[in-house]
């Protein structure tokens, strides 16, 4: 008893269970697949600020998982993060970089900078050496201006003017090249990144559904969730179905007294009272 | 006697002494772009072919005219290009010969194509190539424009704009949104030049050198190369990492 003590854990990484999963692997066990989000998500810089925009389908191999799912994820209230890859990772590393912006700015009595949630994000992502597969466009209006930047899951950034992420990155790269230039405004911006985002729906199988938009301003932001609505679902008519008299031909008819009425033979009919 | 059937099974997949079968390709050219346009056909592709990821050629033509009514253009590896080109002379050739007043159309030509690279496939031997056919012929409703594609497995269809390569993933969503039937010449190179200036900024493969070409009932035109105007001077490429250190 006195000489058994529990040794506590070194911090980092806990490999114990790694070779008992590799066993199980090799004795024929088929690990549970990931939810990805194969995305298109977009993003640019305009006059006043940043545009950030995403489909809306999640898929699981070639299901589609959720038809309308969420991707563009809240940082601070000026700085907004779309997310591509697996979606369990985004999730999670977007809502821990938001908490702890946000205990930041307690700390620090000031609005939440862009560089900042740039700088926590690729350190976690680089931390984990691309095990963490998320890809993401974030953006923001900060006290220096509007900042557009893209991050990649082993953690590296990119600075630009306009970003697209996810497998339907191609289809809305190739709008966003043909159109882009500086100084569009609020309107042309918000018609660019739907146009971009509709490039990926239509063209990319693991995009679709609906677009999402969000337009970031100094001091304002708008979350437009489904802008744009260009798959419908449509249903029959709330109406219901008609079926007037003479749409079914008769053939023949036979009636019969579900309630049998008894015949009197004998005596007299009861007295109905 | 383990021995020597795994000497035949062996000689089985390499198929014999003689035969090469292609396993992959050397000389690769680059996306080819075309659509129907109001008279015609139009088709462009860089001039560039590329040994891996060496840039080797810099002026290479990579569509061709084929009889008196289309145009062929080609990605993927560059001596089946040249071969195929050799097919398709002696076809034309043949049918010459039969002087009967009749020349092969690109319908046709597009058919024979099918056929050899389907074949060619089945054999394990395939020509790897993206072949882009089109061409306009005079047809019982008046000229008839066409313009279809084959690829190395045998896949083939017919469309209104075609693009190959890198060009399916970024020229294509650009021709989907902006393609109309009625285009004229020049918007039709207005709109093949949005393409192929995408290309040149996203496909690593790509040059800033490119030849047009077009087929209308007077016959093919191949345009010399030229370069696009490319445009760099967007205010966040100047100093990327002067609001975050250590972005690119």
């Amino acid at each position: 008893m006195a000489g058994s003590m529990e040794i506590p854990a070194k911090g980092g990484f806990n490999f114990d269970l790694c070779r008992r999963n590799a066993m199980l692997e090799k004795n024929g066990l088929k690990m549970p697949g990931f939810r990805k989000t194969g995305t298109t998500i977009v993003g640019l810089v305009f006059r006043d600020g940043v545009v950030l925009g995403a489909d809306t389908r999640a898929t699981e191999g070639p299901i589609v998982a959720d038809k309308n799912c969420e991707k563009i994820h809240f940082m601070a209230p000026n700085i907004y993060c779309c997310g591509a890859g697996t979606a369990a990772d985004t999730e999670a590393v977007t809502d821990m970089v938001s908490s702890q912006l946000q205990l930041h700015r307690y700390a620090t009595s000031r609005e939440s900078r862009v560089v900042t949630a740039l700088t926590l994000l690729k350190t976690h992502l680089f931390n984990y050496q691309g095990h963490v597969s998320a890809a993401l466009v974030l953006g923001g209006v900060d006290v220096t201006g509007p900042h557009l930047h893209t991050v990649y899951p082993h953690g590296s950034t990119d600075t630009l003017p306009f970003a697209t992420m996810g497998s339907g990155s191609l289809a809305a790269m190739s709008v966003f090249e043909s159109r882009y230039k500086e100084g569009l405004t609020r309107g042309e911006g918000i018609q660019l990144v739907a146009d971009a985002i509709c490039a990926g729906i239509f063209n990319d199988l693991g995009s679709g559904s609906n677009v999402d938009v969000c337009v970031i301003t100094k001091g304002k932001t708008e979350y437009l969730r489904t802008h744009q609505e260009p798959n419908p679902r449509t249903y029959a008519s709330s109406k219901g179905f008609s079926f007037a008299k003479g749409h079914t031909e008769v053939l023949s008819t036979k009636i019969r007294q579900l309630k049998l009425k008894p015949e009197v033979t004998e005596g007299d009919a009861m007295e109905e009272e | 006697m383990d021995g020597s059937h795994a000497n035949a099974a062996a000689a089985a997949a390499g198929g014999g002494e003689g035969t090469q079968r292609t396993l992959n390709p050397y000389v690769t050219g680059n996306s080819v772009i075309a659509m129907k346009y109001k008279d015609g056909v139009i088709m462009a592709c860089d001039t560039g072919a590329s040994y891996g990821s060496t840039l080797r050629y810099k002026s290479v033509e990579r569509i061709k005219a084929v009889g008196k009514h289309s145009l062929i253009g080609a990605s993927g590896e560059f001596s089946d290009f040249q071969e195929i080109l050799r097919y398709l002379d002696e076809l034309t050739l043949s049918d010459h010969m039969w002087d009967d007043g009749n020349s092969l159309g690109p319908k046709e030509i597009h058919a024979y194509l099918t056929r050899v690279m389907y074949n060619r496939r089945n054999k394990f031997d395939p020509l790897w190539n993206s072949l882009v056919l089109g061409g306009v012929k005079k047809g019982p409703k008046g000229d008839e424009k066409y313009l279809g594609m084959v690829n190395m497995i045998g896949t083939h269809f017919e469309e209104n704009h075609i693009a190959t390569g890198f060009g399916n993933h970024m020229a294509v969503p650009i021709l989907r949104g902006e393609w109309r039937e009625d285009l004229t010449f020049e918007e039709a190179v207005k709109l093949i030049e949005k393409c192929l200036l995408v290309l040149l900024y996203r496909d690593r493969s790509s040059i800033n050198k490119f030849q047009i070409a077009k087929i209308t009932t007077e016959g093919s035109t191949i345009y010399p190369p030229y370069a696009l105007k490319t445009n760099w001077g967007f205010a966040a490429f100047e100093n990327p990492s002067q609001g975050a250190v250590g972005t690119w």
